[in-house]
């Protein structure tokens, strides 16, 4: 009985005591923290911290600032996700013709800003939307447009963050669509083409259905994804800006978390997003389940 | 070699029509790929431009004049971005060596090891993955406080290596490995850490490759972590130190030396990208098919 324990359990140590320490003990400690008034002066002693039941989670539905966080986000994966589901299918479609030569190095080229995500891209990015002295509205300017304050301005902020984050990341899903072009068989094209369908019937009656594994895929991680904004506003805006009108529910965690130390109220802001990315996991295995 | 592409029409001669629509294709994916490409470019061009040349209008796409003065001013920054650079290399690598070898024990007793209750463990274990990394911010920050652990390399390199992806990923190359291969091995008299080191090791070079790779990178960009436990400057990684240089040149004429740090950040980034193109292709298409 001994022995049938041991040697797993030598393999699953290092494992287990990360994941316990830094995953499990963590989830139900922020959730205690979310039940407490946990601040500054609890940051020395743990024990200042007293427990004051859901009154943070009260707080959050009445605090206008953190509805907006939750609204700029939806907003956000609202714009971003179906852009990103048919620019990056597009994509995949154009460079899965057969006429293209130099497949790899299109598909390379348009994957080199999904590698070189992070603070250093949303600065480059900061730079080209920049007002007067970027490279977008000296572009737009060629075609007699006069571009925004794309930052500054209320009604582009968030435009030019999704901007970012579709450009980033449609090389990367332009990617796993070739995947799944890929491991469609030739039979069923042949098939289309006997009862008459032309380049469009085989793309929608054929290509798009056998797609939706890879489609579902992408729409749940690019969703998840979205709700994580943090980084790109944080710079871009300076934090959500201008206004509050990019600040996100991730920004409003690090804030309120790390600016001025209300953990308790943090913690129970981020288990509200948690909620909101369950939901949208639990929703990706019930569709899972049905179909495939 | 890569596979045929899907045949939508048979190339025999071109007619007119095919040639327009080939002439369309590639216009367009020219066009994307000028757009994809002009923002990295502007990058590495605005930072070999001089103060003057940076506020020039209409901007300039290429620099009349190199300037390295940017470059030159970067490593003259309060910041120590020779440090900072130290720092991600340091933290990278070995979070990157943890992050390939303890998730390869554990996918190895997850697939080869057989004990009571191990499906069971590793659907725990793939719950975890539910847990978006925000929830666990707060009160690992405070654990790592009251370790005493702000600003050490440890507190950098663990907690990251909570990473549950990684024993998946493996556990599924491993389940192809046939079991005999480590049966035979037992026969013979080997014990498991003999066969793990010298059998599945060996195997699953290409999956460690690619795995490798995207920790590698995904490292090398990771900010929010960072930016809360390296709070003395001579800790800051990479991109602490480029978030705090942009702070503090955002509006100024000495923007070029924030793209001099970009630059500085990426070129580790599409180095590895370029020497592992096929192993990010391959890591990519798997992840792709089986969500």
């Amino acid at each position: 009985m001994r022995k049938k324990y041991l040697t797993p359990l030598l393999f699953l140590l290092p494992s287990l005591i990360i994941i316990f320490c830094f995953v499990v003990f963590p989830v139900f400690f922020s959730l205690y923290i979310s039940l407490t008034d946990f601040n500054v002066r609890s940051l020395v002693n743990w024990g200042n911290a007293k427990l004051i039941g859901l009154a943070n989670y009260r707080h959050l539905l009445h605090d206008e600032l953190f509805l907006k966080c939750i609204v700029n986000t939806l907003y956000f994966v609202v714009l971003m996700v179906p852009l990103v589901l048919v620019l990056s299918l597009a994509l995949a479609l154009l460079l899965n013709l057969p006429l293209i030569k130099l497949r790899n190095f299109f598909r390379m080229g348009f994957f080199m800003p999904y590698i070189s995500d992070g603070i250093a891209i949303s600065t480059v990015w900061y730079w080209v939307v920049s007002k007067d002295y970027g490279i977008l509205n000296h572009i737009l300017s060629w075609f007699g447009i006069k571009g925004p304050g794309w930052l500054t301005d209320v009604r582009f902020a968030m435009l030019a963050i999704v901007g970012l984050v579709v450009w980033r990341s449609l090389g990367y899903y332009a990617m796993l669509y070739l995947a799944g072009l890929q491991n469609i068989p030739q039979q069923l094209y042949e098939a289309a083409e006997i009862d008459g369908a032309n380049r469009w019937q085989k793309i929608w009656y054929v290509t798009i259905p056998l797609l939706a594994p890879t489609t579902l895929f992408i729409s749940i991680t690019s969703m998840i994804g979205g709700f994580q904004l943090f980084t790109e506003p944080l710079t871009l805006t300076n934090g959500g800006g201008p206004m509050d009108a990019t600040k996100t529910i991730v920004l409003f965690i690090y804030e309120n978390g790390f600016r001025y130390f209300k953990m308790g109220y943090a913690a129970a802001s981020s288990y509200i997003l948690f909620a909101f990315i369950f939901i949208v996991t639990l929703f990706q295995i019930k569709l899972g389940e049905q179909k495939y | 070699m890569e596979k045929e592409p899907l045949n939508y029409n048979r190339r025999k001669r071109v007619p007119p029509k095919a040639l327009l629509l080939k002439i369309g294709v590639y216009l367009l994916l020219i066009i994307g790929l000028l757009s994809t490409i002009l923002p990295l470019f502007w990058m590495i061009s605005t930072s070999f431009k001089s103060q003057e040349a940076i506020f020039e209008l209409p901007p300039r796409l290429i620099p009349k004049h190199i300037s390295f003065e940017n470059y030159i001013n970067l490593f003259k920054q309060e910041i120590d971005f020779a440090k900072a650079f130290q720092n991600t290399l340091i933290v990278t690598v070995s979070y990157t060596i943890g992050a390939l070898l303890i998730p390869a024990m554990a996918a190895y007793a997850f697939s080869k090891l057989h004990f009571p209750g191990r499906n069971l463990l590793f659907m725990l274990f793939l719950a975890t993955m539910m847990i978006p990394s925000q929830v666990t911010l707060i009160p690992n920050y405070l654990s790592i406080n009251f370790l005493g652990w702000l600003n050490t390399y440890r507190a950098l390199i663990i907690p990251p290596l909570a990473n549950v992806f990684n024993i998946f990923f493996l556990r599924q190359h491993m389940l192809s490995i046939p079991d005999e291969l480590c049966e035979v091995a037992r026969i013979d008299g080997a014990n498991e850490g003999l066969i793990f080191f010298r059998i599945i090791i060996p195997l699953l070079k290409p999956a460690l490759a690619t795995l490798g790779i995207l920790n590698f990178t995904g490292m090398w960009r990771d900010f929010l972590w960072p930016a809360i436990i390296a709070t003395d400057s001579s800790m800051y990684t990479l991109q602490v130190a480029l978030y705090t240089l942009f702070g503090q040149n955002q509006a100024s004429t000495t923007f070029g030396v924030v793209m001099a740090g970009a630059v500085l950040v990426l070129i580790p980034l599409f180095l590895i990208f370029l020497a592992g193109q096929k192993f990010i292709v391959h890591g990519i298409s798997t992840t792709g098919i089986k969500s």
